[in-house]
C-alpha cells in the first residue's frame, strides 16, 4: 500500500477528543466557562498553548522516527543536471527529431544518431569511472531527466537509444563484482554498445513479476526456454538481458549473448516505437553458464521492474511535452471561422488540459525516481506513475492529434507518429532502467 | 536538487493537524452537517489553540492563512520554503478531518488572506487578529466578477456601498467583510475595488443564511449592503483606477487562496479513498502494488487510478505553494493545481461512495457526506471552468479578449 506521510498520535487525538467534548457541552456553557477556557488558551502561557505545545513535541518526535533525514520539496534540477538536460534537448531538437520519421520506416536507429549519442556521452553517462565510464553517482532522477529530453525529439529513438545505458544499469545495479568488469567497460567506449532488457512476454495482462519463461538448472549452468516480446535493438543487441523464472528463486535476468544457439531474433514490427528495432526472441533450450545470472542472492527483481516503470513514465512525460508544445504552436496559427483556432475554449481547454495532466505525471514520475535514487521503497510510487502514465499518455496522444484534426492524421505532421508511441509506451513493461 | 517529500521540519505541523482532525473535527463532523446553521462553537476553543499556538512557535509559524506576499518578519519565516507550503499541507491535514468546519474556524476567513494580500501595513495591523469574509459573488454575477454592481460611492471623507452579495462564506459570523465593489461600473474591472466592513455597521444586512448540499458547518449568507458608510481607509490597497492593471489588488489574493482550495480537495479526497480502501479490504479487495496493471478486480484498479489522481493532484499543490515560497510568480500554477484537485477530489469521493454500495450512502459513515462536501471545491476560489481559462490563456499566449 502506498505510503502516507502521516504518523497517527492517538494521546493527542485521545485529549483532543477530551477537550473537544468539553468545549461542546452544556457545561462549559452553563457555567460561562468557554471565554475563561479561551482565554487561558489564547495566553499562550497555559494549560492550552502548552498542551498542545507537548503535544507539537511528541509528535515532532513520533513524525521524525520513522522518516528519512533531510526530507524537503525542490523542484530545481542540480547544474549537472541542468547541464545535460540542456545537452539533451538540443540533441533531440536538432538530431533525434529529423531522423525520426525515417527511422520509423527503417525499423532501426540510424547509424550518425547511435554515433551522436556515443559522442554526447550517453554511455559514458552510465557507467562509474571504476569500470571505465564517467558516472559520477548513480541516479535514477537525473536519467528520468534524459529519458524526458530524449522523448521530446522522439519516443521511438529515445527509447533505442535508453536501451544501451539501461543494460548497463541492470549489469551495475544487480550484477556481481565479476560481470560488472566484465560487461561494463565497453560502454564507456567511443562507440554505441546496442545491448537490451527483455522482460515483456506476448500475454494480455502479463505479470512480470512472474515470466513464463523459465531457466532450469543443467548442469552447472542454466537452460532457457521461453518467448520475448518488444525487444529493443533486437538485430543488433550484443547481449540481452532475459528475465526467467528459476524454481525456488522466483525471477532473474541472464545474460544471453545474441550468438547463442537456440535463441531466435525475429523483427516485430509494432504500431509505434518501430525506430528501436522492436524484436520478439524466442529461447529454445537456450544454454548459458551460471556466469550468466546477474547478481547473487541479494537479487532484487521488484527494483528491475520498478525502475521500468519509471522510465515510461519519463519517456511519456517527454513524448507528452512534444505534443504539447507542437499543439500550440499549431493550434494558434490555424485560423477557423476567421480566428485561431485555440481563440475557442473547446480548443483551448483541451490544451490547457493536457497541460495540467502532463505536469501532474512530471511530478509523480519525479517523486519515483528522487525515492529510489536515495534508497526508498519506491515500488508504491512506480506502479502509481506507471499507471497515470498509461492513461494519459493515450490522452495526450489522442487529443494531439484531434487538435490537429486531418493534418493530425496524415504523416506531414509528426503527431500521428507520437499518438503511435504514446500508445504503445503505455503497454511496456521493462525494456528500460534510469 | 529534485526531491518531492514533506519537509521534515514540516513533518511536526502535518502530525499535529492530522491530530487535530482525528480527534476534534471528526467527531463533532456529522453533528455539525445534520444542525445546518448552528454554530459550531467547539472551533472556538480550537482557533484559540491556534492563536496561542502561534504565538508560542508551535505551528512553525504557519496558520491556515495565506501571508507569503508579506515580507518575512522573524528568522524562521526568513527561510526559503516554509510558510506557503505548511499552509497547504496543514490544511490538507485539517480538511482530511472536515472541510466545513475548516472553513468556519474563526479568524481564518478568504477575507484575511485578501488583506494579507493586498493590504497596506497599517491595514494588516488594525484587522489583525479579526476574522474577515470575503464577498465577491452577486445575484447577477458569479464567474464574471467584472459584471458586479455593487457601488462604491465616495462621501465626504469616507465611502458608501450599495448591492447585494450572495454564497459568503462566514458571512453571518466573521468580524468583517472584505466587499468587492465598484467604484464606476463603466470602467469594467480595474474600477473593481475590495472594501473591509465590519459587522454590524449600519447599512449593513445580513439577508438570511442559504440552505446548501455539503460544507453545511459552514454558514454561507447573502448579506444587503444599503447607503452602509465605511470609513476612506477601508479601502484595500489603491484607490487609482489603472486601466492596465485589470483586477490588480485583488486577483493576486488567489494566487495563495486557490493552492489552499486545492489543499483542502486533497484533504477529503484522502479522507475518502482511505475510508473506501479500508472497507474494500475488509471484503478482500486489494491493489496489488508492484503487479500487473489491469489484471486485479475492478475495484481494485479503480483504487489504482483515484491514488494515482491523487497524487498528481496533491503534488500540483505542492508546487503551488513551493513557488510562492520562492517568491516566483505563481497564478497559473496555483490554477493547475486547483483545477486538477478539485475535480479530482470530486471524482474520488463520488467514487467512493459507488465502490462502498449502501455504506457508501448511509449516514452511519461519512462517505455520503465527503462526496457531498467536495462539489463546492470545484466551484468556489473560481470555478474549474475559469481556472482552465486562466491556464489556457497563459499556455496560448492569449489576452482576455481573444481567448474569452
Amino acid at each position: 500500500m502506498y505510503v502516507l506521510p502521516v504518523v497517527p498520535n492517538r494521546l493527542l487525538e485521545g485529549s483532543l477528543r477530551l477537550l473537544n467534548a468539553f468545549a461542546g457541552s452544556e457545561l462549559a456553557e452553563r457555567y460561562g466557562l468557554h471565554e475563561p477556557a479561551e482565554q487561558w488558551l489564547q495566553r499562550g502561557t497555559k494549560l492550552g498553548a502548552e498542551l498542545l505545545s507537548r503535544a507539537a513535541a511528541r509528535a515532532r518526535r513520533a513524525a521524525s522516527a520513522p522518516t528519512e533525514p533531510g526530507a524537503r520539496f525542490d523542484l530545481t534540477p542540480t547544474e549537472d543536471q541542468e547541464l545535460v538536460r540542456s545537452t539533451m534537448r538540443r540533441f533531440a531538437e536538432e538530431a533525434l527529431r529529423p531522423a525520426a520519421e525515417a527511422a520509423d520506416d527503417a525499423l532501426a536507429l540510424p547509424a550518425e544518431v547511435t554515433a551522436q549519442a556515443a559522442e554526447l556521452g550517453l554511455g559514458l553517462l552510465a557507467v562509474p569511472e571504476a569500470y571505465g565510464g564517467a558516472a559520477e553517482a548513480r541516479s535514477p532522477v537525473t536519467w528520468a531527466l534524459i529519458a524526458e529530453e530524449l522523448a521530446r525529439g522522439d519516443l521511438g529513438l529515445a527509447w533505442g537509444l535508453l536501451a544501451s545505458p539501461s543494460a548497463a544499469h541492470l549489469v551495475l545495479d544487480h550484477g556481481t563484482e565479476a560481470q560488472r568488469e566484465r560487461w561494463l567497460p565497453a560502454f564507456g567506449g567511443d562507440a554505441f554498445v546496442p545491448a537490451a532488457p527483455a522482460l515483456l512476454e506476448r500475454r494480455p495482462l502479463f505479470d512480470p513479476r512472474a515470466p513464463t519463461t523459465r531457466a532450469a538448472r543443467k548442469g552447472g549452468g542454466y537452460r532457457l526456454r521461453g518467448a520475448k516480446a518488444l525487444v529493443p535493438l533486437g538485430r543488433s543487441a550484443r547481449f540481452f538481458l532475459v528475465s526467467a523464472t528459476v524454481r525456488d528463486e522466483g525471477p532473474r535476468l541472464f545474460v544471453v549473448e545474441r550468438d547463442r544457439p537456440g535463441l531466435t531474433i525475429e523483427s516485430e514490427p509494432a504500431m509505434g516505437l518501430r525506430a528501436a528495432d522492436p524484436c520478439s526472441l524466442s529461447l529454445d533450450d537456450v544454454e548459458v553458464g551460471p556466469e550468466a545470472k546477474l547478481g547473487d542472492e541479494g537479487f532484487d527483481h521488484q527494483r528491475v521492474v520498478d525502475l521500468a516503470r519509471v522510465g515510461w513514465a519519463a519517456l511519456t512525460v517527454g513524448q507528452g511535452q512534444a505534443v504539447l508544445e507542437y499543439a500550440i504552436a499549431y493550434g494558434n496559427d490555424r485560423v477557423a471561422f476567421g480566428e485561431p483556432i485555440t481563440n475557442r475554449q473547446s480548443v483551448a481547454f483541451l490544451i490547457a488540459d493536457l497541460a495540467i495532466e502532463l505536469e501532474g505525471l512530471r511530478l509523480m514520475t519525479w517523486r519515483a525516481a528522487d525515492r529510489a535514487e536515495r534508497g526508498r521503497p519506491f515500488t508504491g510510487e512506480a506502479h502509481l506513475s506507471r499507471a497515470q502514465s498509461a492513461r494519459v499518455g493515450t490522452r495526450v496522444g489522442t487529443d494531439g492529434v484531434q487538435v490537429l484534426g486531418g493534418a493530425g492524421f496524415v504523416r506531414e505532421h509528426p503527431v500521428e507518429r507520437w499518438y503511435r508511441h504514446l500508445r504503445t509506451a503505455g503497454v511496456m513493461e521493462g525494456g528500460v532502467c534510469p | 536538487m529534485i526531491h518531492l517529500e514533506v519537509p521534515k521540519r514540516l513533518r511536526p505541523l502535518v502530525a499535529l493537524a492530522h491530530s487535530v482532525a482525528a480527534g476534534y473535527l471528526r467527531p463533532i463532523s456529522r453533528k455539525y452537517d445534520r444542525a445546518e446553521h448552528a454554530y459550531p462553537k467547539e472551533l472556538d476553543l480550537l482557533a484559540a489553540a491556534f492563536g496561542g499556538l502561534n504565538e508560542a512557535g508551535g505551528l512553525g509559524g504557519a496558520g491556515v492563512r495565506g501571508e507569503s506576499k508579506r515580507p518575512p518578519e522573524t528568522a524562521r519565516e526568513r527561510r526559503p520554503g516554509s510558510a506557503q507550503l505548511a499552509t497547504v499541507l496543514g490544511l490538507a491535514e485539517l480538511c482530511w478531518g472536515d472541510v466545513g468546519l475548516v472553513l468556519s474556524l474563526p479568524g481564518q476567513g478568504l477575507g484575511n488572506a485578501a488583506i494579507a494580500a493586498v493590504g497596506t501595513a497599517a491595514q494588516k495591523a488594525r484587522f489583525a487578529d479579526r476574522w474577515a469574509a470575503m464577498a465577491i459573488t452577486e445575484p447577477e454575477a458569479g464567474s464574471d466578477a467584472a459584471a458586479i454592481r455593487t457601488t462604491a460611492r465616495k462621501d465626504g471623507d469616507g465611502w458608501v456601498l450599495d448591492g447585494e452579495k450572495i454564497y459568503v462564506t462566514c458571512g453571518e459570523r466573521a468580524d468583517l467583510v472584505v466587499v468587492w465593489a465598484t467604484l464606476d461600473p463603466g470602467r469594467g474591472r480595474a474600477a473593481i475595488k475590495s472594501f473591509v466592513v465590519e459587522k454590524g455597521t449600519p447599512g449593513m444586512e445580513v439577508v438570511r443564511l442559504d440552505r446548501k448540499m455539503g460544507i453545511r458547518a459552514s454558514d454561507t449568507a447573502v448579506i444587503r449592503f444599503d447607503g452602509c458608510r465605511i470609513p476612506a481607509d477601508h479601502l484595500l490597497g489603491d484607490e487609482a483606477i489603472a486601466e492596465q492593471a485589470g483586477f490588480s489588488g485583488v486577483k493576486q489574493t488567489f494566487d495563495n487562496t486557490r493552492p489552499m482550495v486545492a489543499a483542502m480537495a486533497v484533504g477529503v479526497a484522502r479522507a475518502a479513498l482511505e475510508r473506501a480502501t479500508e472497507l474494500l479490504a475488509d471484503a478482500e479487495v486489494r491493489p496489488d502494488w508492484g503487479g500487473p496493471l489491469h489484471a486485479g478486480p475492478a475495484a481494485a484498479e479503480r483504487l489504482v487510478d483515484m491514488e494515482a489522481e491523487l497524487e498528481a493532484s496533491r503534488l500540483l499543490m505542492m508546487k503551488a505553494a513551493w513557488m510562492a515560497d520562492a517568491r516566483r510568480p505563481n497564478s497559473m500554477e496555483a490554477s493547475m493545481a486547483k483545477a486538477k484537485a478539485a475535480r479530482v477530489a470530486n471524482a474520488i469521493t463520488l467514487g467512493a461512495v459507488e465502490l462502498c454500495g449502501a455504506a457508501g450512502v448511509e449516514e452511519r459513515e461519512l462517505l455520503e457526506k465527503w462526496a457531498r462536501d467536495s462539489k463546492i471545491l470545484d466551484i468556489f476560489e473560481g470555478t474549474q471552468q475559469i481556472q482552465m481559462l486562466i491556464v489556457a490563456r497563459r499556455l496560448l499566449g492569449k489576452r482576455s479578449s481573444e481567448l474569452r
